[in-house]
């Protein structure tokens, strides 16, 4: 119980101004705790994005501080963030299979271990029977759980996702969600999700953060408090209605000013 | 008619077109051998202005000894010079992709090396290397560009997002090259290689056309100019025979090693139901 109350990502007065001299970000100050579902939303350009790849480590600050800390006492080979993309990303040339093994194999974890890992990671996103297809072969949703199972594999302890379930259709992205919940109740890692989507990060988060247009700051901070496990039910719920009124109120002020047309 | 009637109809269309692909040319081929033997016997054209195909094949039989020594000189300049190119394109490609510095210090003069007409470097090659070599340069100066820019263009388009998973879990420089640049930059390397092995062959007859009858090594190309020296028509006809064919043979069995190694996963090997 004790490291639920450390943080595992901690960004303090974080800027970033991109090459041409824009302010994309900041300063943003962030704090989200061990096993933690946060939701990222706000208007496109915001920075979103840009905030999570600074905490991947993809790309440096300008200013301000980042902490992203790892499970306390948790030695294990790999790595620990796991990054799911807007698009799927998978390698064309070669299988899901290699696909899931590649965070392994750039790790040098030894092939029986590695198989071990892929097996489980690609049964824990449903796609066992589908370890030898390549990717062209699949569904677009499908691609999208092998981009999980790919995330999966190294057993992170932070899980980054850039509105991964953007380009998905309706039912689709839904069934997704439903096991992405399903997969963060069961493994507990801390998700930190990226989305534009308001109905998303309210079925999916304990805490939803609304971004000012750019630089982007947090504009409100949303609580979800709603009794474990969701389900189908919670979408139709006046709970789900009145959170989503919320957010959505909360992200007007983001809009305002700026011409929809 | 039922869907699968409908299915087996469309089959069948397909069948027929690919039928009529293959037997159109074939057609056309026959057609036009004729027309020529026609015109040839018909106006008695003596062989010296005009050979009849009837005569080229009789020339190629009966003089196949020399012309098939002849195209063996050929293909093996033509191979050394495309395995040169394939081999100093990729190298060079990929010591450009790895530093900046040098590729800005020297793409310019694979630029002027490529637009300066090879017909007019081969004399002077003559002169300072030894003819064998000097006609297997000509071949790997026309062959290496397309190979090297097409690299170079296939290393710069790796996905931007896998690029960035490489960099989150730590990749190092080989092992981003080896499992994410060079497997990307696969299709557009073939690419490059198609286009060299058919210049590799017009380098090499270049070179031997430009060497003429000085050449000790026999060529099909040193065969053409030595028969247009003697009059001999349908040898020359014959060997030009030959060459084509060499060409197609080389342009088909590159296609082929493309076909193969991208036929599980690229958009350019697979069939239009995908």
């Amino acid at each position: 119980m004790s490291e639920m109350g450390s943080l595992a990502v901690d960004l303090a007065g974080v800027t970033k101004v991109f090459d041409n001299g824009v302010m994309a970000l900041g300063p943003l100050d962030l704090a989200i705790r061990h096993g933690e579902f946060v939701s990222l939303v706000g208007p496109s350009g915001c920075g979103k994005s840009t905030a999570l790849r600074l905490i991947a480590g993809l790309a440096a600050p300008t200013s301000g501080r980042i902490d992203v800390s790892h499970r306390p006492g948790a030695e294990r080979p790999g790595h620990a963030i796991g990054f799911v993309f807007q698009e799927p990303t998978l390698m064309p040339w070669t299988s899901v299979r290699e696909n899931v093994r590649l965070p392994l194999k750039l790790a040098h974890v030894a092939e029986s271990e590695a198989d071990r890992r892929i097996d489980e990671a690609l049964r824990s996103v449903g796609l066992a029977e589908f370890a030898g297809a390549y990717p062209r072969q699949l569904s677009g949703g499908m691609k999208m759980r092998v981009s999980l199972a790919r995330a999966l594999v190294t057993d992170p302890d932070i899980l980054l996702m850039d509105e991964p379930f953007a380009a998905l259709d309706e039912i689709t992205r839904f069934r997704l969600n439903n096991d992405l919940l399903a997969l963060w109740r069961s493994l507990r890692k801390t998700v930190v999700f990226v989305t534009h989507s308001v109905f998303e990060s309210v079925y999916l988060s304990q805490r939803v953060l609304v971004m000012t247009a750019r630089p982007g700051r947090i504009g409100a901070e949303i609580r979800i408090d709603v009794a474990e496990p969701r389900g189908e039910d919670f979408r139709t719920s006046t709970a789900y209605a009145s959170y989503c009124r919320e957010v959505s109120a909360a992200l007007a002020p983001s809009y305002s000013g700026v011409s929809v047309l | 008619m039922s869907a699968a009637d409908n299915q087996q109809a469309a089959k069948g269309q397909d069948t027929a077109a690919r039928l009529l692909r293959f037997l159109l040319p074939l057609l056309v081929a026959l057609v036009g051998t004729a027309i020529w033997e026609a015109v040839v016997r018909l106006g008695q054209i003596p062989p010296y202005v005009l050979p009849g195909p009837v005569a080229v094949i009789g020339t190629l039989i009966s003089d196949w000894s020399v012309l098939s020594q002849s195209l063996g000189v050929t293909l093996l300049t033509t191979l050394e010079g495309f395995l040169a190119a394939a081999i100093g394109g990729i190298a060079l490609a990929l010591l450009f992709n790895q530093s900046k510095l040098l590729e800005y210090s020297l793409f310019p003069y694979a630029v002027i090396l490529q637009v300066t007409p090879v017909i007019a470097i081969a004399p002077l090659l003559l002169i300072y290397l030894p003819q064998e070599m000097a006609v297997v340069v000509c071949a790997w100066i026309v062959g290496f560009f397309p190979v090297l820019s097409n690299t170079t263009l296939g290393l710069n388009s790796v996905d931007r997002n896998l690029a960035g998973l490489f960099q989150l879990y730590g990749a190092s420089r080989l092992q981003t090259l080896r499992y994410l640049k060079l497997p990307s930059a696969l299709p557009y390397v073939l690419g490059g290689l198609r286009i060299a092995g058919g210049l590799s062959l017009i380098g090499a007859v270049v070179a031997e056309i430009a060497a003429g009858s000085a050449g000790a090594g026999s060529g099909l190309a040193y065969r053409i100019a030595e028969s247009s020296y003697r009059l001999n028509i349908p040898r020359m006809f014959a060997a030009l025979l030959l060459l084509s064919l060499a060409g197609i043979v080389i342009y088909a069995l590159l296609a082929l090693t493309s076909y193969l190694l991208l036929r599980r996963w690229h958009e350019s090997a697979l069939g239009k139901e995908h």
